[in-house]
């Protein structure tokens, strides 16, 4: 029927109580908002893109031409060259920097964290959002506990003890570290989406004579494929981006260095061309901005799940 | 449905996993912070039953992640707290057994340490500007984000990226945007501000601490922002609507409506924020090495650790820390407890 006259009667409320004052003081706050909204709009986007803006650009850029003319945000496109690519890709033998080699050790890492951080994950948060047992309560509690927990506090015996056991320098081993850092996030994430299967569904399957077993494999794991998609893409991006623990245990062996670990090292030397390294930058930054678009709503929803609620 | 124990499957445990359940499954409606008190009373308790199964079966599903949390987590926490009080460093762990000499020196050493309680007042001061700048940045994008318009999602998925992006590539974009000779904002600066050189950021000390706590706004913002976003998409139409037939203004909706239902968001963000700036090693590291006032306590333990091998030591100044942050925490959450209180 009306929404419209309805909308229309809202708006004159104010005035029919005769609040002149309330009235201009709503216009000119209605207004500021307005306009005040796209500022911080505008604002934003420049304030976050342009760092990327500026990486992209620079990785473009011969260095000279940086030095000469640093401030240009617009470059003549003959200036622009992809040898700065060609140069932090190649193997150090061949005069490069080896960030595909870094590439390499890198994807290893975060797909073995990925698997055996599902591999546990999985199951563990399926017990703790369905399951009763003893202790589940204390074990959710811990979970959280080890997120929130300084990673410093583990960094000391960690590296002592592979440096004991001569396992520093493996990517396996550090790869262990990610996985036992990982777990409790990713069962937070999965819980939280184990929680919404409705119980009758299951139950359902039950009846058709499914066991347990036979219950999360195929009825809550399927229906959860897309969440724990969007899991281990979290995972992956954690796996990749991290730095403190490789730092620790890979520093002197070259060849397994990690992208984050190999960037930080390489610029810290003068020799490297800022714009080489930039253009790494770009390297290492690209793979988890794809992965994070491809997944950002299911991402968005597990990372946030608690806040809905409030 | 009463349950029975008729069912008289044996309980070998190879058979847990798939031991059949006829009836119901075991209903766990509350999440997993459910009180065990809060079970019913009439369950009943035996080997056989369908909740004594569905607790077997918890538990063997959980074990792989307890095993690895143990190994990764657990005996290293309790072996930092011996370390600390053992003299130990990186040449001479492998002579030194467990149950080695037990001393205080290591605390000594770490609280008598030139800087000690300036780092602790840098750790705090760059956590709280750090929680309060993303959650302030954010609340606001999110405000102005909030009605559609064409293309808000493509500018949503934008604000994100500060947040996915390596940590080790933004803090190397930044150190060069911001280099006094040939960096953007030094460059911008001299041409358009008038600057009369360039201004070293990240190694003044008048300015690193805060070059550093904008940056991790920068970065974190995007967290808020996530949580914000989320919840006021939850949140119902129709007080606001209300409150806007009733008469109150844009800031008054804002400030009597929407903030007070965000009250619970914007907790838990404070804490997240802090605890998680509070532990933050990388981005300090990166951007300054602990130099020009920035050294905050996790740098100092690294220092301990990697360039003296004084395992003692950061196994101590890492508790210190740990310590300060659950201390802070109590203050905080006795505080807001307070707070609540009073409001009520």
């Amino acid at each position: 029927m009306s929404t419209v006259s309805l909308e229309a009667d809202r708006r004159q409320a104010p005035t029919g109580t005769g609040n002149r004052r309330g009235v201009s003081r709503d216009h000119w706050q209605t207004r500021v908002f307005g306009i005040g909204r796209w500022v911080v709009i505008v604002l934003a986007v420049i304030v976050t893109v342009l760092p990327f803006y500026y990486m992209f650009l620079l990785s473009l850029r011969p260095i000279e031409e940086v030095l000469v003319r640093p401030g240009s945000l617009l470059p003549s496109l003959q200036e622009l060259t992809v040898s700065t690519y060609t140069r932090v890709l190649a193997s150090p033998e061949s005069g490069g920097q080896g960030f595909l080699q870094f590439l390499r050790n890198s994807l290893f890492v975060a797909l073995v964290t990925v698997a055996f951080t599902l591999l546990a994950a999985i199951p563990g948060s399926y017990a703790i959002a369905r399951l009763r047992f003893a202790g589940s309560r204390w074990i959710s509690f811990t979970f959280l506990a080890v997120y929130l927990f300084p990673p410093m506090v583990l960094a000391v015996p960690l590296f002592t003890a592979f440096t004991l056991m001569g396992l520093r320098g493996s990517l396996a081993g550090l790869a262990l570290v990610y996985i036992a850092q990982t777990v409790p996030v990713a069962i937070y994430m999965l819980r939280g989406y184990f929680a919404t299967i409705p119980e009758s569904l299951e139950e359902a399957g039950v009846i058709d004579g499914c066991s347990r077993y036979q219950v999360i494999t195929r009825i809550s794991l399927p229906l959860a494929l897309p969440s724990v998609m969007s899991t281990a893409l979290y995972v992956f991006m954690i796996a990749w981006n991290e730095f403190l623990f490789a730092l620790l245990f890979l520093v002197e062996r070259r060849d397994r260095w990690t992208v984050s670990l190999g960037l930080s090292q390489l610029s810290g030397s003068i020799e490297v061309p800022t714009t080489v390294l930039m253009a790494g930058s770009i390297v290492i930054t690209i793979p988890v901005i794809v992965l994070f678009f491809i997944a950002e709503r299911a991402l968005v929803e597990g990372l946030t799940a608690g806040a809905e609620k409030g | 449905m009463p349950r029975t124990s008729s069912d008289r499957q044996p309980a070998d445990p190879a058979s847990q996993l798939a031991a059949p359940a006829s009836g119901q499954l075991g209903r766990s409606t509350g999440g997993p912070y459910r009180d065990a008190e809060a079970e019913p009373a009439w369950r009943p308790r035996g080997r056989h039953t369908l909740a004594a199964r569905d607790a077997r079966a918890g538990l063997a599903l959980i074990s792989p992640t307890i095993l690895v949390v143990a190994v990764i987590v657990i005996i290293p926490i309790i072996w930092t707290i011996m370390m600390a009080f053992q003299r130990v460093r990186l040449i001479n762990v492998r002579r030194q057994g467990i149950f080695g000499h037990y001393t205080l020196r290591n605390f000594e050493v770490v609280f008598t340490a030139q800087g000690f309680w300036s780092s602790l007042l840098t750790t705090v001061i760059y956590t709280v500007g750090a929680t309060v700048g993303s959650i302030g940045v954010g609340l606001l994008v999110a405000l102005a984000l909030r009605s559609r318009f064409r293309g808000r999602g493509f500018i949503r998925g934008l604000m994100l990226l500060p947040y996915v992006a390596p940590v080790v590539a933004v803090t190397f974009c930044w150190t060069t945007m911001l280099d006094p000779t040939f960096g953007l904002i030094n460059v911008w600066g001299q041409r358009f501000l008038g600057w009369d050189a360039g201004i070293p950021f990240l190694s003044q000390p008048s300015t690193a601490l805060a070059t550093v706590i904008v940056f991790e706004t920068w970065r974190y913002f995007p967290f808020a922002f996530l949580f914000i976003t989320a919840r006021l998409g939850a949140l119902p139409v129709d007080v606001e609507e209300a409150a806007r037939v009733d008469g109150a203004t844009p800031w008054q909706r804002f400030r009597f409506v929407v903030l007070p239902q965000l009250g619970p968001v914007l907790s838990v963000l404070i804490v997240l924020r802090f605890i998680f700036t509070f532990n933050k090693f990388d981005d300090v590291y990166l951007l300054t090495g602990g130099g020009a006032g920035t050294e905050v306590v996790s740098v100092k333990v690294f220092q301990y650790l990697q360039s003296r091998g004084d395992l003692g030591s950061a196994a101590a100044q890492a508790l210190v820390l740990a310590a300060a942050l659950v201390i802070l925490m109590l203050i905080y959450l006795r505080a807001n407890r307070r707070s609540e209180e009073s409001a009520l």
